[in-house]
């Protein structure tokens, strides 16, 4: 029973982060329609700086969170003028390749940022853990879900309730005809980015808070988030957030019993798994569980 | 016979597009130029590895390569639309199915030693037999989702490649890949061909050149036939392509099955020239390479994908020969503002971004815009 509730909270720690991921790509995705393949690069930057501002500074986890979450937004603004803009009106695939490039010229950045060290964010929970319900769990688990929780609800409230919200999802809706209600859809598009930028940051923080430092290859962890997405539909924020808790917990839960009920499956099989259940939705649902199904007119 | 007294009249008469009868204008080298630059081109590429260094020889065979593993590609994602992130799975299906039946038993590594006769058509057919079975699925997703999925494909592939230990040696440890013997004829002696020495990457470079040629001449007809129109027309509109009674699933279904067929062969002879294969080599990256193949040197053009190999693959020697020049570590570590790998990976990065946004057509376009521009010379259009 504890190591069954055990499992839970650890998947549905790293769900948390997942689903973070998960808005960083649909916010893009909603508001230019592209898939942004840079998010694990943003993400490994977003906690280089944690750990530049944290450990090289010596700031306060928070506020070398926060401060790292704005450097990335900057990030991801000038990525979104540089390299996509002048892909605005070209078929999505090829400004999704753009966004492969850019993967790769981020990653090689925060290699080189990093160096040869492990990166380390300095957070507060480390390894502790807590009594719950009598099982062991890390603090960090709990800490990852309440904050992509929250996270994702401002950004929830930001996009229902503010002018600039509204603005957003009007130009996710129609670009053209918010262009003529006067609104900047540039700037929209900017701000996507940047918003985006910011949550993986966040993810990215929060991801290598709890371990004993991770590599730049980490970054790979971030695609996981693609097949949450799917899962959860690619333009909506609901669909990640159910998606990356289911996603997090099926992971959770294979990494604790795949290895005694099926270890004929391998090593790490964990590690596949979300692209084994996105394959699975994809075959029942195109659209995932929460997506528009795309209407096409003749 | 007509046809050709007729043509050469009128190239020498300088109207080289003035076509008399339909065959000749449906030819694929229908210019008196184009066939001229084949000719001086295959003469060269001939003569070229008698004049290189060995390690040259074998960056050739590789240009080759990727040629193949790149038309394939863009078979599948310039000509039928259908974008793939698959491309390393399905070479490393082909090269293991090469090195299970050409290569030999090792410890717990099966291998059966068969002929290269056998296992090189295998190599791309058994992949092709794989991606017709995954194709049904695909054809289901389409632009974004389905280039998700097939990511999903890599990782899933990767992670089967790792388990398989009797064929693939498992993680970290590898395997030997096939043995080249064709025929009975052992591609890696060294011989003496009328006192001139012919080593084994001097071998592998010939072996690898003319499967190129014959695979990328079957492309660039297959392009223009029923099926290649039907590819386009899939991917223009699919839509009011199955309106006009081109079966999406079919077509889809063949256009992955083509794709990998060439990925698999690619794969097979690209594992003879690394030497020894492991499970990692077919990762997300690898796929990566490929799509820089046919985004840099354009999408559905033949020529363009070769020109796309060409430069995916030299670019790192170039590099590597600039690094003198530059403040750059010529090792892997972190010396300079960055070392060589790194600036190989970055320019990379930097090219697919720049080819899409300023030239989508790639390096094919660069050359239609210099040929255009002296077609017209001296005038400006």
């Amino acid at each position: 029973m504890g190591e069954l509730l055990g499992s839970l909270i650890r998947g549905l720690g790293i769900g948390g982060v997942y689903a973070m991921l998960g808005v960083s790509f649909v916010i893009i995705y909603r508001a230019t329609g592209v898939v942004n393949f840079a998010t694990p690069a943003l993400m490994i930057l977003g906690a280089f700086f944690t750990g530049y501002f944290g450990v090289s500074i010596g700031l306060p986890f928070v506020v070398a969170v926060i401060l790292a979450m704005i450097v990335l937004a900057a990030i991801g603004m000038l990525s979104e003028r540089v390299a996509l803009r002048p892909m605005v009106g070209r078929p999505a695939f090829s400004a999704a390749t753009v966004t492969v490039g850019l993967f790769i010229v981020l990653l090689i950045l925060a290699g080189r940022l990093l160096g040869s060290e492990l990166l380390t964010v300095n957070d507060p929970f480390g390894l502790n853990t807590l009594e719950f319900l009598g099982a062991r769990v890390f603090t960090v688990d709990i800490a990852r879900l309440i904050v992509g929780l929250v996270a994702i609800g401002l950004v929830g409230l930001f996009l229902t309730r503010s002018r600039t919200g509204l603005a957003m999802r009007a130009t996710a809706f129609d670009q053209e005809t918010s262009l003529a209600q006067g609104i900047n859809v540039g700037r929209m598009f900017g701000l996507s980015w940047g918003i985006s930028g910011a949550m993986a940051a966040l993810a990215g923080a929060m991801l290598v808070a709890g371990t004993s430092g991770v590599e730049t290859t980490f970054a790979l962890v971030a695609l996981k988030a693609l097949p949450v997405i799917i899962l959860g539909g690619l333009d909506s924020i609901k669909g990640s957030v159910v998606a990356g808790l289911i996603i997090g917990i099926a992971e959770s839960l294979t990494r604790t019993y795949q290895p005694l009920y099926a270890p004929w499956l391998g090593a790490n099989f964990d590690v596949i798994v979300p692209y084994i259940i996105m394959i699975l939705v994809l075959m029942i649902r195109p659209y995932g569980l929460y997506g528009t199904k795309e209407v096409v007119r003749v | 016979m007509s046809s050709a007294a007729s043509k050469s009249r009128n190239t020498t008469r300088g109207r080289p597009r003035l076509y008399t009868n339909y065959r000749s204008e449906m030819a694929i080298f229908n210019t008196g130029a184009k066939r001229l630059w084949i000719v001086i081109g295959f003469v060269a590429l001939v003569v070229l590895p008698f004049f290189l260094a060995r390690d040259l020889v074998a960056l050739g065979a590789t240009v080759f390569i990727f040629s193949i593993g790149g038309i394939g590609l863009n078979l599948l994602t310039g000509y039928a639309g259908q974008v793939s992130l698959a491309q390393a799975f399905f070479l490393g299906v082909g090269a293991y199915t090469a090195a299970v039946l050409g290569g030999e038993s090792r410890g717990d590594v099966i291998g059966l030693g068969w002929d290269m006769a056998i296992w090189l058509p295998l190599a791309g057919l058994v992949p092709a037999i794989v991606a017709a079975i995954i194709a049904p699925l695909a054809a289901r997703v389409r632009g974004l989702y389905l280039a998700i999925l097939t990511l999903g494909l890599v990782f899933i592939g990767e992670h089967i490649f790792k388990e398989l230990k009797p064929i693939t040696g498992g993680a970290g440890v590898g395997r030997a890949p096939a043995e080249p013997v064709l025929f009975g004829f052992n591609l890696f002696e060294n011989r003496d061909v009328g006192g001139i020495e012919i080593d084994r990457f001097t071998m592998l470079y010939f072996t690898c050149l003319v499967i190129f040629v014959v695979m990328a001449l079957l492309a660039r007809n297959f392009t223009r036939s029923r099926f290649g129109r039907s590819f386009a027309a899939v991917r223009d509109r699919d839509i009011a392509a199955e309106v006009m009674g081109v079966s999406l699933l079919r077509t889809k279904t063949l256009a992955f099955a083509i794709s990998a067929f060439y990925a698999g062969i690619a794969g097979a002879l690209l594992s003879i020239i690394i030497g020894r294969i492991s499970p990692e080599t077919w990762n997300f990256f690898l796929s990566i390479d490929f799509l820089a193949v046919i985004f840099i040197g354009g999408l559905a053009t033949i020529t363009g994908s070769i020109m796309g190999a060409v430069f995916v693959v030299l670019l790192p020697k170039l590099v590597n020969s600039l690094t003198g020049f530059l403040p750059i570590d010529p090792g892997v570590g972190q010396g300079g503002l960055l070392n060589v790998f790194e600036l190989q990976t970055i320019i990379f990065g930097v090219l697919i971004i720049v080819f899409l946004i300023l030239e989508p057509r790639g390096l094919y376009g660069l050359w239609l815009r210099v040929r255009n521009y002296f077609k017209a010379w001296p005038f400006s259009y």
